[in-house]
């Protein structure tokens, strides 16, 4: 019962996070389909003509567009979960409802954009003649994983920034650091093999790279081709780094209004 | 939990800790960070108690920093306290302020969705209070408008609106009724009393003594952290303006003198000292209504000066009371010549009819250069600040001292008449 109010409460600031995004502006929730795709155009360009990064990939429009969406998910869901408890400092120093509500919220803001998102790559993989691959039925455990990573995550720098204000700048470099030690440009193919095992233990490598293998081609490396034995790291990083956040953030929470 | 309790607070305490100073720059946080950290702290509340019942209409008072909102946050469950139990019974509206997490760039009906949802309802309680709440609140007309676009009394008016039907049993109310127009409070206090009739618990806070009076059952009064009285809401008003009495009477006390920041005047004599006396000779600054006092002035002549005169002047913020006048008083005094160099005291002896509250004094010497006009050798603007308080109980702005008694006549036949 009282669950189901608070996830109404969810659903509301998320669904009123999305609007306001593209409040006032011409175009309105055309942006959030309009600017991947132009961040795309850009990055195909760059490395298909100048760099040709590309060439060793078949597909490689689709694998990059997959790759940007992706990324883009992340990049979004963290920096806007870390400042959800911040940027609502006068809500909850007046009213009680569980603090957890705005991280959840937050991130599904930008779980709506990706769904909308991957509509899209969909409609172009089909344009692009790529046949649908059996190996889909795991595209929802995969969206699942991806999403609880964020949010482990999240709760992380949510929490943490309200105490530790710097933590925002760290993790603005942090994630510029992260884009380019996962594959979302490069392929595998191009990384020396001491540094792909690092690489691979990156969970967000492990879940674009899987996204990439059961919707563009099978011929795309996954984490157990890398890391073998130890595949399951990612995984494991996932489920912990979203257990430990979520305690930390429970923990914080109480304090949440005498702080922020 | 006793039967019939809405809410039950047991020794509830809470230490805020206050650094000295933010590190602002990652130098002084790298230098903070072996210096240790250092801080203050706050005792907002010291092991607070006490039972609200239900269906109470129950009032909070206290200065501002008295404790009382960290003691309506905690019972909100904002904050956690350090020590001590609540027991709530029933739903509480957990907000505090009216329309917390509207949002502007919303509708007034997107705002009704989202704010309740805030408030703890589901959509479809929302739906089935909607038309009401938009009623009530008088804005059928405006519901798709966006709320930056309304005054600030709809605004009011739509939040006051969703918070009453926010289907709770326990109101929690921070100065929620300083805001809107008085039809509207009228209405609010009726929707109060609605409340009341249905068994549901009202807690107000409020520096309004007017609503205690007239709305509360019971009252507390939070001072210093805490609870200096709890019972009726009449006794609760007196002891709140003795505390806040007491309070500017040491604030008063602290700053000595106070010095004016230019000289008005000529110069040609210099108000060299003045104090209030009472009867013993011992200088005070709080004054008991109805009893007797002096001021003593001290003033240095510089040059010769003819006829001079002397004045008090009693004011509260906003009034002149009582104008003293050496020439004016009962027994008018003169002196006809000061000379240069000569110290003079003048006293006024006065009986203090003044009603309790803080009062400035400005004293001024002069000479009478005609009839009406003056020539100020020097004034001092606030010389003095006292504060009379008073044993006995006063209705209006003065304090006539009357004696009341009785005469009875006219007792010898009883006459009844009809009806």
């Amino acid at each position: 019962m009282e669950k189901a109010k608070y996830w109404n409460l969810i659903k509301e600031l998320a669904i009123t996070d999305f609007k306001l995004k593209y409040n006032e502006s011409v175009f309105g929730y055309l942006w959030s389909l309009v600017k991947p795709l132009l961040y795309f155009v850009v990055l195909y360009l760059v490395f298909t003509r100048i760099f040709k990064l590309g060439d060793s990939i078949e597909n490689y429009p689709l694998y990059l567009l997959l790759g940007v969406v992706l990324w883009g998910f992340f990049a979004e869901a963290t920096s806007m979960c870390m400042q959800s408890i911040v940027s609502r400092g006068d809500l909850i120093r007046k009213v009680y409802f569980p603090r957890i509500v705005l991280p959840v919220a937050a991130s599904l803001t930008s779980f709506i954009a990706l769904v909308i998102n991957l509509i899209i790559v969909f409609a172009l993989l089909i344009y692009f003649g790529v046949g649908l691959s059996p190996g889909l039925i795991f595209f929802p455990l995969l969206l699942l994983e991806f999403y609880i990573f964020a949010l482990g995550v999240s709760f992380f720098l949510a929490s943490l920034i309200v105490r530790f204000r710097d933590i925002g700048h760290i993790w603005d470099v942090f994630s510029q650091v992260l884009f380019y030690g996962t594959p979302v440009i490069y392929p595998l193919t191009l990384v020396p093999g001491k540094l792909l095992n690092i690489i691979m233990l990156n969970p967000v490598a492990q879940i674009i790279q899987d996204f990439r293998r059961i919707v563009i081609s099978s011929d795309i490396p996954s984490s157990s081709h890398v890391l073998g034995v130890y595949a399951f790291i990612p995984y494991l990083l996932v489920v912990v780094i979203f257990v430990f956040g979520y305690f930390v953030f429970q923990k914080m929470a109480a304090k949440f209004a005498e702080e922020v | 939990m006793k039967p019939g309790d809405a809410i039950k607070i047991e020794g509830i305490s809470k230490t805020f800790k206050i650094p000295h100073e933010k590190h602002t720059t990652l130098k002084q946080a790298a230098l903070g960070a072996f210096s240790g950290k250092s801080y203050e702290t706050l005792e907002a509340l010291k092991g607070v108690s006490f039972a609200v019942k239900k269906g109470e209409f129950f009032g909070i008072i206290g200065r501002n920093g008295s404790g009382k909102s960290t003691l309506l946050k905690i019972i909100a469950g904002i904050y956690l306290p350090d020590n001590g139990k609540i027991s709530v019974l029933g739903k509480m509206s957990p907000f505090l302020e009216l329309g917390a997490g509207f949002n502007p760039e919303l509708t007034a009906r997107e705002n009704v969705f989202l704010g309740g949802a805030i408030l703890g309802l589901s959509k479809k309680e929302i739906k089935g209070k909607f038309s009401e709440i938009i009623s009530f609140a008088e804005l059928e007309e405006f519901v798709d408008m966006k709320f930056k676009n309304f005054s600030s009394g709809m605004q009011v008016r739509l939040a006051f609106a969703l918070a009453i039907n926010a289907y709770a049993d326990i109101l929690l109310m921070d100065e929620v009724l300083a805001v809107g127009d008085t039809n509207f409070q009228n209405k609010c206090l009726e929707e109060f009393a609605k409340y009341k009739k249905e068994g549901k618990t009202v807690i107000l806070v409020t520096h309004s003594m007017k609503y205690i009076r007239e709305y509360c059952d019971r009252a507390v009064v939070v001072d210093r952290g805490d609870i200096k009285y709890l019972g009726s809401p009449e006794r609760a008003i007196d002891i709140y303006n003795k505390i806040n009495l007491d309070e500017t009477l040491e604030g008063y006390q602290e700053t000595e003198k106070v010095i004016d920041s230019e000289f008005i005047g000529n110069g040609k004599a210099i108000i060299k000292d003045q104090k209030v006396l009472d009867m013993g000779g011992k200088e005070v600054k709080k004054l008991n209504s109805g009893e007797k006092y002096r001021i003593l002035i001290t003033v240095e002549f510089k040059e010769d000066i003819l006829s001079p005169v002397f004045g008090a002047m009693f004011k509260d913020a906003t009034h002149d009371i009582y104008g003293l006048h050496s020439l004016y008083s009962r027994n008018p005094q003169k002196i006809k010549l000061a000379k240069k160099g000569e110290i003079i005291d003048i006293f006024f002896d006065f009986e203090n009819i003044l009603i309790p509250g803080n009062y400035t004094i400005m004293i001024a010497c002069a000479t009478q250069k005609s009839l009406l006009g003056y020539e100020i050798l020097h004034l001092k603007e606030k010389a003095l600040r006292i504060v009379v308080v008073s044993k006995s109980s006063f209705w209006g702005p003065l304090n006539m001292d009357v004696k009341t008694s009785f005469n009875k006549k006219g007792a010898r036949k009883r006459v009844i008449k009809n009806g």
